[in-house]
């Protein structure tokens, strides 16, 4: 692999920090990040570039195979599988990201609390997200959306809301590493307020590990997500969803195997790009291995 | 065996217990009309919330039905099943038994293939081989295990390769191999992303052992390649692969879910899902409390055998 070679652009106008250097050196990111970008950009241009309405149904064509006016085929009901998957990709990332997001937003100021106040505070709050962490996954997410009625922004809920301790534990225990040092001690003989030292001091310094924790819980989410649409509490119907179509495919798997294999391959490569990207920064920014899969 | 160590563990583990149940019960009872709106979906009449709230005793005072629902947790009292007012408890212990068999042989596959080829990835390390099992478990670890089960039950239950059943179970005293025949399929497909993720982590702690000063002395002391791998290698290496194994445990009780439903497996995951479908409330409430209880004791007993091999080891980090 090629060196870090920073200094080369000293002539440049603009100073490049030197992480971006590493990043880019690193071959997991660099394939993950050239997995995802077309990805995202797909789904972001979404209706755009889809050749057809992701809901308009082709009676006369139903279960077309792959080439011809349908690029990828067409479903059980005849709708073109390239369009639903490019909307399908919109719904697995914004799921993947939004619930990453909210998880972000519930656990690290948990973490960050814990890991400053010590003691009783942090073994009580440590306690609770160990509790939260004993249900699996995949239930909790079900036991929310079983009383929540089924739409993306209950789901991304869901996920957030089973996502939010393991990101709480990771911050944590940076926080508890960092918490002692001279610029925390100095902030605080200064008199500043908890809320300062905590989100002004103490989290520019534990951004590492969290972003890793973060990359890493993407795919996870996605993972989730999709899981719930095909058990049928996902994001519901017309929308294309890449986990519904799976579900629904199984049932015409003789008609036309293509609608099965689209959608699997797609959430495929996006949960490979995310987890490839997680791995690499891990590498990068926090060379530890965990030992929690869910 | 420290006791001081033993009766905090318990303390903390009966806690855990009583905490879940009451999210649970929070969950499902406290948000605005859920218990009725899970029972009768979320477009119903206020007659029918009102009679659904007395067929289950939600118009008691909460703090009764609060304890009544917590003492029953723990005294493996469920209530009945709306549908079939069979006793939950009995509905979901021949179910959990299934379903840990299942388990149960998905992390035999681990031990028996996973393992083996992490440490031969160690040992051959920077080889095709070594690059093909990395690439392969890459992939292994991005497939949804809806995925993995639906294209398994694809190709290997359907001429040409009908080498399994399609789904279903069969008593182990129907004989050991029918029995294993029937729950290969569904164990190998829940365990894509387990067996992945125990084949990196079991080649990440083999080089980094094997690259140890005392390995490096064993060799140089002329051990033979196969003992230094096996014998002195594996005993440490091995270590973080266990506590993978134990605690992927909860998220095997998770993904039950999907695969007992894809393979028609009559199991606990199968019983939540029906009891989704059904509305069944009870169902719902002990198919969530009894595998996360079995993922509490299943921590409970480990962390008990770690503290009994390992003295040192105390509830502060």
């Amino acid at each position: 692999m090629a060196t870090n070679n920073s200094t080369q652009n000293e002539s440049s106008r603009f100073e490049v920090p030197p992480i971006v250097w590493k990043l880019l050196n690193n071959r997991r990111i660099v394939i993950g990040m050239s997995l995802l970008a077309p990805i995202v950009l797909v789904a972001i241009l979404g209706e755009t570039i889809a050749p057809y309405d992701p809901t308009a149904t082709h009676v006369a064509d139903r279960y077309a195979g792959p080439g011809g006016k349908f690029i990828l085929g067409t479903d059980h009901l005849g709708r073109d599988l390239l369009s639903r998957i490019i909307l399908g990709g919109r719904t697995s990332l914004l799921l993947g990201f939004g619930a990453t997001a909210l998880a972000l937003t519930l656990g690290v100021p948990i973490g960050l609390t814990a890991g400053y106040a010590k003691g009783r505070v942090d073994e009580v709050l440590m306690r609770i997200m160990d509790i939260i962490m004993s249900v699996p996954t995949l239930l909790l997410g079900l036991l929310i959306l079983v009383v929540l009625p089924s739409n993306i922004i209950n789901v991304v809920m869901a996920i957030g809301v089973v996502y939010a301790p393991r990101i709480a534990r990771v911050t944590r225990s940076a926080t508890l590493s960092v918490s002692e040092e001279e610029y925390v001690m100095a902030a605080k003989a200064r008199g500043e307020s908890r809320p300062y030292i905590l989100f002004r001091e103490i989290l520019p310094n534990v951004t590492g590990p969290i972003v890793v924790e973060g990359s890493v819980r993407v795919g996870y989410a996605i993972m989730i997500g999709t899981s719930l649409s095909f058990l049928g509490l996902g994001t519901g119907p017309p929308n294309p969803d890449w986990g519904f179509m799976i579900s629904t495919a199984r049932e015409h798997i003789y008609q036309t195997p293509w609608f099965l294999i689209w959608p699997s391959i797609a959430l495929l490569l996006t949960v490979m790009a995310t987890n490839l990207i997680g791995d690499g920064l891990r590498d990068v920014l926090d060379p530890r291995e965990t030992g929690d899969l869910s | 065996m420290n006791y001081l160590y033993l009766v905090k563990r318990t303390a903390i583990a009966l806690l855990s217990v009583f905490i879940v149940a009451s999210v649970v019960f929070g969950v499902t009872t406290l948000l605005p009309g859920s218990a009725a709106n899970i029972v009768l979906g979320t477009e119903a009449t206020e007659e029918a919330v009102q009679q659904v709230n007395e067929d289950l005793g939600l118009d008691r005072p909460l703090m009764v039905q609060y304890i009544d629902f917590v003492v029953g947790v723990f005294t493996g009292d469920f209530g009945e099943s709306l549908i079939s007012g069979q006793p939950v408890m009995e509905m979901v212990w021949q179910r959990l038994l299934r379903t840990l068999q299942l388990a149960f042989v998905a992390t035999l596959i681990s031990v028996v293939t996973a393992i083996p080829l992490g440490i031969l990835a160690a040992a051959k390390r920077d080889t095709i081989f070594d690059h093909l099992t990395t690439s392969g478990s890459y992939i292994g670890l991005s497939i949804p295990s809806f995925v993995s089960a639906t294209l398994l039950l694809l190709f290997l239950t359907t001429p040409p390769l009908a080498l399994f059943p399609k789904g279903g179970y069969v008593s182990i005293s129907e004989g050991v191999i029918p029995w294993l025949h029937h729950l290969l399929l569904p164990a190998l497909a829940m365990n894509t992303i387990i067996l992945a993720y125990v084949l990196r982590q079991t080649r990440s702690s083999m080089v980094d052992t094997l690259e140890s000063d005392y390995i490096r002395t064993a060799r140089l002391k002329g051990v033979a390649e196969r003992n230094v791998l096996f014998k002195h290698g594996l005993r440490n290496g091995l270590l973080p692969t266990v506590t993978v194994l134990a605690l992927n445990f909860g998220w095997m009780m998770g993904s039950v879910v999907i695969i007992e439903q894809i393979f028609a497996f009559p199991g606990m995951g199968e019983l939540i899902v029906q009891a989704i479908d059904n509305r069944d409330l009870p169902v719902i409430q002990a198919g969530i409390l009894v595998p996360t209880i079995a993922f509490i004791f299943a921590n409970f007993l480990a962390d008990i055998i770690y503290s009994m091999l390992d003295p040192r080891i105390s509830l502060g980090e």
